[in-house]
Protein backbone atom coordinates (compact mmCIF):
# COMPACT_ATOMS: atom_id res chain seq x y z
CA UNK A 1 0.00 0.00 0.00
CA UNK A 2 1.57 3.24 -1.18
CA UNK A 3 1.08 6.62 0.81
CA UNK A 4 -2.18 8.20 -1.79
CA UNK A 5 -3.73 4.94 -1.13
CA UNK A 6 -2.93 4.78 2.89
CA UNK A 7 -4.50 8.54 2.65
CA UNK A 8 -7.38 7.53 0.59
CA UNK A 9 -8.43 4.16 2.74
CA UNK A 10 -8.09 6.45 5.79
CA UNK A 11 -9.74 9.84 4.09
CA UNK A 12 -11.65 10.29 7.36
CA UNK A 13 -9.29 10.14 10.07
CA UNK A 14 -6.50 12.16 7.83
CA UNK A 15 -9.45 15.23 7.74
CA UNK A 16 -10.46 14.84 11.18
CA UNK A 17 -6.90 14.98 11.95
CA UNK A 18 -6.12 17.81 9.80
CA UNK A 19 -8.89 19.85 11.50
CA UNK A 20 -7.52 19.35 15.12
CA UNK A 21 -4.68 20.40 13.56
CA UNK A 22 -6.08 23.16 12.49
CA UNK A 23 -7.76 23.79 15.59
CA UNK A 24 -5.03 23.75 17.80
CA UNK A 25 -2.82 26.28 15.70
CA UNK A 26 -5.94 28.26 15.21
CA UNK A 27 -6.89 28.35 18.29
CA UNK A 28 -3.19 29.46 20.08
CA UNK A 29 -2.79 31.88 17.01
CA UNK A 30 -5.60 34.07 17.47
CA UNK A 31 -4.70 33.96 21.79
CA UNK A 32 -1.26 34.65 20.87
CA UNK A 33 -2.39 37.77 18.43
CA UNK A 34 -4.99 39.09 21.31
CA UNK A 35 -2.17 38.85 23.59
CA UNK A 36 1.04 39.82 21.78
CA UNK A 37 0.30 42.82 19.99
CA UNK A 38 -1.41 44.43 22.88
CA UNK A 39 2.14 43.49 25.10
CA UNK A 40 4.06 44.77 21.94
CA UNK A 41 2.41 47.95 22.03
CA UNK A 42 2.31 48.42 26.19
CA UNK A 43 6.29 48.01 25.89
CA UNK A 44 6.30 51.26 23.44
CA UNK A 45 4.38 52.77 25.77
CA UNK A 46 6.48 51.91 29.00
CA UNK A 47 10.17 51.50 27.96
CA UNK A 48 10.62 49.97 31.59
CA UNK A 49 8.30 46.78 30.40
CA UNK A 50 10.47 46.17 27.66
CA UNK A 51 13.29 44.02 29.14
CA UNK A 52 11.20 41.94 31.71
CA UNK A 53 8.54 41.23 28.89
CA UNK A 54 10.47 40.82 25.75
CA UNK A 55 12.56 38.40 28.39
CA UNK A 56 9.92 36.31 29.67
CA UNK A 57 8.98 35.91 26.30
CA UNK A 58 12.45 34.89 25.18
CA UNK A 59 12.50 32.31 28.35
CA UNK A 60 9.25 30.32 27.35
CA UNK A 61 10.79 30.12 23.90
CA UNK A 62 14.42 28.31 25.16
CA UNK A 63 11.80 25.64 27.13
CA UNK A 64 11.96 22.27 24.91
CA UNK A 65 8.58 21.90 23.66
CA UNK A 66 8.13 18.34 24.51
CA UNK A 67 9.36 19.79 28.56
CA UNK A 68 6.78 22.74 28.08
CA UNK A 69 3.60 20.10 28.00
CA UNK A 70 4.58 18.26 30.80
CA UNK A 71 5.36 21.80 32.59
CA UNK A 72 2.14 22.72 32.23
CA UNK A 73 0.42 19.22 32.89
CA UNK A 74 -0.82 20.06 36.53
CA UNK A 75 -1.89 23.32 35.55
CA UNK A 76 -6.05 23.03 36.52
CA UNK A 77 -8.21 23.26 34.67
CA UNK A 78 -5.73 23.41 31.22
CA UNK A 79 -4.58 20.60 32.59
CA UNK A 80 -7.85 18.51 32.57
CA UNK A 81 -7.44 18.29 28.75
CA UNK A 82 -4.89 17.96 26.58
CA UNK A 83 -5.98 19.84 23.79
CA UNK A 84 -6.01 23.10 26.51
CA UNK A 85 -2.59 22.44 27.47
CA UNK A 86 -1.53 22.34 23.93
CA UNK A 87 -2.79 25.22 22.94
CA UNK A 88 -1.32 26.84 26.00
CA UNK A 89 1.61 25.93 24.73
CA UNK A 90 1.50 27.16 21.44
CA UNK A 91 0.08 29.85 22.46
CA UNK A 92 3.50 30.82 24.60
CA UNK A 93 4.86 29.51 21.62
CA UNK A 94 3.66 32.24 19.55
CA UNK A 95 3.64 35.10 21.84
CA UNK A 96 7.90 36.19 20.74
CA UNK A 97 7.31 36.75 17.66
CA UNK A 98 4.30 38.75 18.02
CA UNK A 99 5.18 41.15 20.78
CA UNK A 100 8.98 41.72 18.93
CA UNK A 101 7.27 42.25 15.44
CA UNK A 102 4.49 44.19 17.08
CA UNK A 103 7.13 46.63 19.03
CA UNK A 104 9.75 46.46 15.91
CA UNK A 105 7.35 47.72 13.51
CA UNK A 106 5.76 50.29 15.72
CA UNK A 107 9.38 51.65 16.63
CA UNK A 108 10.29 51.37 12.87
CA UNK A 109 7.91 54.02 11.92
CA UNK A 110 9.70 57.30 10.40
CA UNK A 111 10.37 59.31 13.49
CA UNK A 112 9.66 62.56 11.36
CA UNK A 113 5.80 61.21 11.07
CA UNK A 114 5.43 60.68 14.58
CA UNK A 115 6.54 63.91 15.24
CA UNK A 116 4.62 65.64 13.27
CA UNK A 117 1.30 63.68 14.31
CA UNK A 118 2.00 64.29 17.79
CA UNK A 119 3.10 68.32 16.94
CA UNK A 120 -0.30 68.97 15.24
CA UNK A 121 -2.17 67.57 18.55
CA UNK A 122 -3.12 64.15 18.10
CA UNK A 123 -3.91 62.28 21.14
CA UNK A 124 -1.86 59.14 21.89
CA UNK A 125 -4.43 57.16 20.86
CA UNK A 126 -4.97 58.41 17.62
CA UNK A 127 -1.39 58.62 16.83
CA UNK A 128 -1.71 54.76 17.72
CA UNK A 129 -4.19 53.73 15.74
CA UNK A 130 -4.14 56.49 12.89
CA UNK A 131 -0.25 56.50 12.22
CA UNK A 132 1.72 54.12 13.81
CA UNK A 133 -0.67 50.72 13.67
CA UNK A 134 -1.28 50.91 10.42
CA UNK A 135 2.68 51.62 9.27
CA UNK A 136 3.87 48.79 11.75
CA UNK A 137 0.63 46.36 9.81
CA UNK A 138 3.45 44.62 7.54
CA UNK A 139 6.04 44.06 10.02
CA UNK A 140 3.13 43.07 12.66
CA UNK A 141 1.89 40.11 10.01
CA UNK A 142 5.07 39.02 9.29
CA UNK A 143 5.22 38.31 12.74
CA UNK A 144 1.53 36.41 12.86
CA UNK A 145 2.99 34.47 9.84
CA UNK A 146 6.21 33.06 11.77
CA UNK A 147 4.37 32.39 14.36
CA UNK A 148 1.57 30.16 12.53
CA UNK A 149 4.35 28.45 10.40
CA UNK A 150 6.28 27.58 13.74
CA UNK A 151 2.80 26.71 15.21
CA UNK A 152 1.88 24.40 12.44
CA UNK A 153 5.14 22.50 13.03
CA UNK A 154 5.08 22.40 16.88
CA UNK A 155 1.44 21.47 16.95
CA UNK A 156 2.55 17.70 15.63
CA UNK A 157 4.09 17.37 19.17
CA UNK A 158 0.95 17.49 20.94
CA UNK A 159 -0.07 14.47 19.88
CA UNK A 160 2.55 12.79 22.39
CA UNK A 161 0.14 14.35 25.16
CA UNK A 162 -2.61 13.01 23.53
CA UNK A 163 -4.24 16.68 21.61
CA UNK A 164 -4.27 14.52 18.49
CA UNK A 165 -3.64 16.55 15.68
CA UNK A 166 -1.29 15.43 12.11
CA UNK A 167 1.53 14.23 14.91
CA UNK A 168 -0.88 11.39 16.03
CA UNK A 169 0.55 9.77 12.26
CA UNK A 170 3.82 10.92 13.27
CA UNK A 171 4.02 9.08 16.55
CA UNK A 172 2.25 6.28 15.32
CA UNK A 173 4.44 5.85 12.15
CA UNK A 174 7.51 5.90 13.96
CA UNK A 175 6.25 3.43 16.78
CA UNK A 176 5.56 1.10 13.44
CA UNK A 177 8.48 1.83 11.53
CA UNK A 178 6.35 3.11 8.84
CA UNK A 179 7.26 5.59 7.13
CA UNK A 180 3.75 6.12 4.69
CA UNK A 181 2.25 7.05 8.35
CA UNK A 182 5.02 9.31 9.02
CA UNK A 183 4.39 10.96 5.49
CA UNK A 184 0.59 10.93 6.56
CA UNK A 185 0.92 13.17 9.06
CA UNK A 186 4.12 14.97 7.53
CA UNK A 187 3.09 15.79 4.85
CA UNK A 188 -0.82 17.63 5.33
CA UNK A 189 1.24 19.45 8.42
CA UNK A 190 3.43 20.85 5.75
CA UNK A 191 1.20 21.56 3.24
CA UNK A 192 -0.69 23.45 5.87
CA UNK A 193 2.48 25.34 6.89
CA UNK A 194 3.04 26.55 2.92
CA UNK A 195 -0.19 27.49 2.96
CA UNK A 196 0.08 29.69 5.44
CA UNK A 197 3.52 30.58 4.84
CA UNK A 198 1.98 31.73 1.06
CA UNK A 199 -0.86 33.70 2.13
CA UNK A 200 0.35 35.60 5.33
CA UNK A 201 3.27 36.66 3.15
CA UNK A 202 0.22 38.01 0.71
CA UNK A 203 -1.36 40.01 3.20
CA UNK A 204 1.95 41.05 3.97
CA UNK A 205 3.15 42.34 1.03
CA UNK A 206 -0.16 44.15 0.17
CA UNK A 207 0.01 45.85 3.64
CA UNK A 208 3.22 47.03 3.27
CA UNK A 209 2.67 48.24 0.29
CA UNK A 210 1.65 51.61 1.89
CA UNK B 1 -0.39 98.66 30.38
CA UNK B 2 -2.95 97.15 28.81
CA UNK B 3 -3.54 93.20 29.06
CA UNK B 4 -5.65 92.36 26.71
CA UNK B 5 -4.78 89.74 25.08
CA UNK B 6 -4.79 91.18 21.34
CA UNK B 7 -2.28 93.30 22.56
CA UNK B 8 0.18 90.87 24.32
CA UNK B 9 2.96 89.27 23.11
CA UNK B 10 1.71 85.60 20.90
CA UNK B 11 4.42 84.32 22.20
CA UNK B 12 7.04 85.14 25.77
CA UNK B 13 9.72 83.21 27.25
CA UNK B 14 10.59 84.52 30.61
CA UNK B 15 14.18 82.97 31.82
CA UNK B 16 13.53 79.93 30.69
CA UNK B 17 15.93 77.08 30.24
CA UNK B 18 15.90 73.47 29.10
CA UNK B 19 18.14 70.48 30.20
CA UNK B 20 17.73 67.07 28.90
CA UNK B 21 17.38 65.02 32.54
CA UNK B 22 20.87 62.61 31.85
CA UNK B 23 23.87 61.77 33.87
CA UNK B 24 25.53 65.16 32.51
CA UNK B 25 22.15 67.27 32.45
CA UNK B 26 23.15 68.83 29.82
CA UNK B 27 21.50 72.66 29.38
CA UNK B 28 20.42 72.98 26.05
CA UNK B 29 18.70 75.92 26.14
CA UNK B 30 20.19 78.90 29.07
CA UNK B 31 17.53 81.27 30.63
CA UNK B 32 16.11 82.17 27.15
CA UNK B 33 14.03 85.57 27.37
CA UNK B 34 12.05 86.46 23.61
CA UNK B 35 8.69 87.78 23.00
CA UNK B 36 7.00 86.65 19.41
CA UNK B 37 4.74 89.66 18.11
CA UNK B 38 1.44 89.04 16.71
CA UNK B 39 2.02 88.07 13.20
CA UNK B 40 5.28 88.64 13.05
CA UNK B 41 7.61 86.40 11.28
CA UNK B 42 10.43 85.75 13.98
CA UNK B 43 13.53 83.56 12.77
CA UNK B 44 15.37 81.98 15.09
CA UNK B 45 19.01 81.68 13.30
CA UNK B 46 22.00 79.52 14.68
CA UNK B 47 23.76 76.96 13.74
CA UNK B 48 23.30 73.08 14.59
CA UNK B 49 22.84 73.06 18.84
CA UNK B 50 22.15 76.60 19.22
CA UNK B 51 19.39 75.26 20.83
CA UNK B 52 16.46 77.10 18.14
CA UNK B 53 14.83 73.20 17.77
CA UNK B 54 14.53 73.26 21.17
CA UNK B 55 13.04 76.53 21.45
CA UNK B 56 10.74 76.11 18.94
CA UNK B 57 9.58 72.23 20.18
CA UNK B 58 8.76 74.16 23.73
CA UNK B 59 6.35 76.39 21.97
CA UNK B 60 4.39 73.36 20.99
CA UNK B 61 5.07 71.62 24.10
CA UNK B 62 6.93 68.69 22.61
CA UNK B 63 9.29 69.34 25.46
CA UNK B 64 8.84 70.73 28.61
CA UNK B 65 10.63 73.87 29.87
CA UNK B 66 13.29 72.63 32.90
CA UNK B 67 13.24 75.92 34.35
CA UNK B 68 10.72 79.53 33.62
CA UNK B 69 8.04 80.41 32.13
CA UNK B 70 6.52 80.34 29.01
CA UNK B 71 3.55 81.90 28.02
CA UNK B 72 1.29 81.09 24.27
CA UNK B 73 -1.25 83.54 23.89
CA UNK B 74 -0.67 85.02 27.25
CA UNK B 75 -1.19 81.62 29.16
CA UNK B 76 1.49 80.16 30.86
CA UNK B 77 1.71 76.66 29.26
CA UNK B 78 1.03 74.71 32.15
CA UNK B 79 -2.57 75.65 32.07
CA UNK B 80 -2.77 74.69 28.37
CA UNK B 81 -4.10 71.11 27.72
CA UNK B 82 -2.00 70.64 25.28
CA UNK B 83 -3.61 69.28 22.71
CA UNK B 84 -5.68 71.73 22.14
CA UNK B 85 -2.48 73.76 22.61
CA UNK B 86 -1.04 71.93 19.49
CA UNK B 87 -4.25 72.03 17.35
CA UNK B 88 -3.64 75.68 17.20
CA UNK B 89 -0.34 75.99 16.28
CA UNK B 90 0.83 74.75 13.08
CA UNK B 91 4.12 72.69 12.42
CA UNK B 92 5.58 72.50 9.45
CA UNK B 93 9.38 70.78 9.66
CA UNK B 94 12.41 69.77 7.28
CA UNK B 95 11.31 66.06 6.86
CA UNK B 96 7.63 67.20 6.03
CA UNK B 97 6.85 63.80 7.87
CA UNK B 98 3.36 63.42 5.53
CA UNK B 99 1.34 60.60 6.83
CA UNK B 100 2.73 57.91 3.76
CA UNK B 101 -0.70 55.59 4.35
CA UNK B 102 -2.48 58.67 3.88
CA UNK B 103 -3.54 60.45 0.35
CA UNK B 104 -2.42 64.48 0.15
CA UNK B 105 -6.31 64.82 0.94
CA UNK B 106 -6.61 63.50 3.90
CA UNK B 107 -3.13 64.31 5.33
CA UNK B 108 -4.02 67.46 4.73
CA UNK B 109 -7.74 67.56 6.43
CA UNK B 110 -6.26 65.29 9.39
CA UNK B 111 -6.81 68.11 11.83
CA UNK B 112 -9.88 69.45 10.97
CA UNK B 113 -11.30 65.41 10.52
CA UNK B 114 -9.78 65.20 14.27
CA UNK B 115 -11.68 68.28 15.15
CA UNK B 116 -14.92 67.03 13.56
CA UNK B 117 -15.45 69.07 11.33
CA UNK B 118 -18.61 68.17 8.59
CA UNK B 119 -16.96 66.14 5.70
CA UNK B 120 -17.91 68.87 3.25
CA UNK B 121 -16.48 71.61 5.20
CA UNK B 122 -13.13 69.21 5.17
CA UNK B 123 -13.49 68.91 1.48
CA UNK B 124 -13.93 72.54 0.98
CA UNK B 125 -11.00 73.43 2.88
CA UNK B 126 -8.21 70.96 1.25
CA UNK B 127 -9.34 72.56 -2.19
CA UNK B 128 -8.82 75.97 -0.64
CA UNK B 129 -5.70 74.76 0.59
CA UNK B 130 -4.10 73.34 -2.04
CA UNK B 131 -4.83 76.72 -4.38
CA UNK B 132 -3.16 78.55 -1.76
CA UNK B 133 -0.17 76.56 -1.75
CA UNK B 134 -0.40 76.40 -5.45
CA UNK B 135 -0.57 72.69 -6.09
CA UNK B 136 -2.88 71.00 -8.76
CA UNK B 137 -6.27 70.03 -7.52
CA UNK B 138 -6.00 66.45 -8.44
CA UNK B 139 -3.27 66.38 -6.30
CA UNK B 140 -5.35 65.46 -3.77
CA UNK B 141 -5.99 61.78 -3.95
CA UNK B 142 -2.37 61.00 -4.72
CA UNK B 143 -0.03 59.64 -1.96
CA UNK B 144 2.91 61.49 -0.77
CA UNK B 145 5.25 58.92 -2.70
CA UNK B 146 4.27 60.12 -5.38
CA UNK B 147 5.03 63.78 -5.38
CA UNK B 148 8.54 65.76 -5.25
CA UNK B 149 10.52 67.29 -2.78
CA UNK B 150 8.83 70.60 -3.14
CA UNK B 151 4.89 69.23 -3.84
CA UNK B 152 5.55 67.23 -0.10
CA UNK B 153 6.30 70.62 1.38
CA UNK B 154 3.84 72.74 0.10
CA UNK B 155 1.52 69.83 1.25
CA UNK B 156 3.32 70.12 4.53
CA UNK B 157 2.80 73.58 4.91
CA UNK B 158 -1.24 73.35 3.37
CA UNK B 159 -1.74 70.27 6.39
CA UNK B 160 -0.07 72.85 8.85
CA UNK B 161 -2.60 76.06 7.63
CA UNK B 162 -5.77 73.49 7.26
CA UNK B 163 -7.36 74.22 10.71
CA UNK B 164 -6.30 78.23 10.45
CA UNK B 165 -3.86 77.73 13.20
CA UNK B 166 -2.88 81.32 14.50
CA UNK B 167 0.79 80.30 15.53
CA UNK B 168 2.81 78.85 12.91
CA UNK B 169 6.05 77.09 13.98
CA UNK B 170 8.86 76.17 11.18
CA UNK B 171 11.61 73.99 11.48
CA UNK B 172 14.20 74.43 8.38
CA UNK B 173 10.88 73.63 6.13
CA UNK B 174 12.61 74.01 3.16
CA UNK B 175 15.83 73.05 3.73
CA UNK B 176 16.23 69.58 2.04
CA UNK B 177 14.88 71.21 -1.14
CA UNK B 178 17.22 72.10 -4.05
CA UNK B 179 18.72 75.79 -4.58
CA UNK B 180 15.37 76.32 -7.08
CA UNK B 181 12.57 74.93 -5.16
CA UNK B 182 13.66 76.29 -2.07
CA UNK B 183 13.62 79.87 -3.77
CA UNK B 184 10.29 79.48 -5.13
CA UNK B 185 8.78 78.07 -1.49
CA UNK B 186 10.48 81.06 0.00
CA UNK B 187 9.05 83.72 -2.17
CA UNK B 188 5.84 81.85 -1.84
CA UNK B 189 5.93 81.86 1.35
CA UNK B 190 6.31 85.45 1.89
CA UNK B 191 3.54 86.63 -0.32
CA UNK B 192 1.01 83.99 1.93
CA UNK B 193 2.72 85.82 4.85
CA UNK B 194 1.66 88.72 3.55
CA UNK B 195 -2.30 87.85 3.08
CA UNK B 196 -2.41 85.89 6.03
CA UNK B 197 -0.54 87.80 8.63
CA UNK B 198 -0.33 84.43 10.93
CA UNK B 199 2.27 84.88 14.45
CA UNK B 200 5.83 82.55 12.54
CA UNK B 201 8.55 80.95 14.42
CA UNK B 202 11.14 79.73 11.39
CA UNK B 203 14.14 77.65 12.22
CA UNK B 204 16.89 78.05 9.88
CA UNK B 205 20.70 78.31 9.23
CA UNK B 206 20.75 80.11 6.00
CA UNK B 207 21.39 83.61 6.98
CA UNK B 208 20.11 84.55 3.00
CA UNK B 209 16.54 82.86 4.20
CA UNK B 210 16.47 84.59 7.33
CA UNK B 211 17.21 88.23 5.92
CA UNK B 212 14.39 87.52 3.11
CA UNK B 213 11.62 86.01 5.63
CA UNK B 214 12.57 87.19 8.99
CA UNK B 215 10.77 90.76 10.14
CA UNK B 216 13.13 89.99 13.34
CA UNK B 217 15.86 87.53 13.48
CA UNK B 218 16.99 85.98 17.16
CA UNK B 219 20.12 84.78 16.77
CA UNK B 220 21.02 81.99 18.89
CA UNK B 221 24.51 80.06 19.17
CA UNK B 222 24.92 77.60 22.20
CA UNK B 223 21.74 77.80 23.66
CA UNK B 224 21.40 81.24 24.40
CA UNK B 225 20.00 84.53 22.45
CA UNK B 226 22.82 86.47 21.29
CA UNK B 227 20.19 89.25 20.67
CA UNK B 228 17.20 90.16 18.07
CA UNK B 229 17.67 92.44 14.91
CA UNK B 230 15.59 93.42 12.28
CA UNK B 231 17.32 92.61 9.03
CA UNK B 232 18.88 95.83 8.29
CA UNK B 233 19.90 95.93 11.70
CA UNK B 234 21.42 92.75 11.59
CA UNK B 235 22.68 93.73 8.24
CA UNK B 236 24.88 96.52 10.10
CA UNK B 237 25.70 95.08 13.62
CA UNK B 238 29.23 94.65 14.63
CA UNK B 239 28.19 91.86 16.88
CA UNK B 240 31.21 89.46 15.91
CA UNK B 241 28.78 86.29 15.50
CA UNK B 242 26.30 88.40 13.35
CA UNK B 243 29.71 89.62 11.46
CA UNK B 244 30.89 85.71 11.03
CA UNK B 245 27.89 84.95 9.70
CA UNK B 246 27.51 87.27 7.21
CA UNK B 247 31.43 86.34 6.41
CA UNK B 248 30.25 82.79 6.37
CA UNK B 249 27.42 84.32 3.44
CA UNK B 250 29.57 86.94 1.52
CA UNK B 251 29.68 90.44 2.06
CA UNK B 252 26.56 90.52 -0.38
CA UNK B 253 24.28 88.33 1.89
Amino acid sequence: MNLWQFMLHNHTEVVELTLEHLWLVGVSTILAVLIGIPLGILITRWPALNKPILGGANIIQTIPSLALFGFLLPAPWIGERADRLAILALTLYALLPLIRNTYAGIQGVDRAVVEAGRGMGLTDRQLLFQVELPLALGVIIAGVRVATVISVGLATIAAAIGAGGLGEYIFRGLAMVNNQVILAGAIPAAVMALLADVSLGWLEKRLSAN
Amino acid sequence: MNDSPDLRPAIEFRNVSYRLNGADDRELLHNLNLEVQRGETLVLLGRSGSGKTTTLKLINHLLAPSDGELRVEARPIREWDVIRLRRMIGYVIQEVGLFPHFTVERNIGLVPTIENWPASRIAERVREMLKLVGLDPETATRYPRELSGGQRQRVGVARALAADPPILLMDEPFGALDPITRAELQHEFLELQKRLRKTVVFVTHDLREALLLGTRIALMEAGRLINVQTPEEFLNSREPLAAAYKNAFGAGA
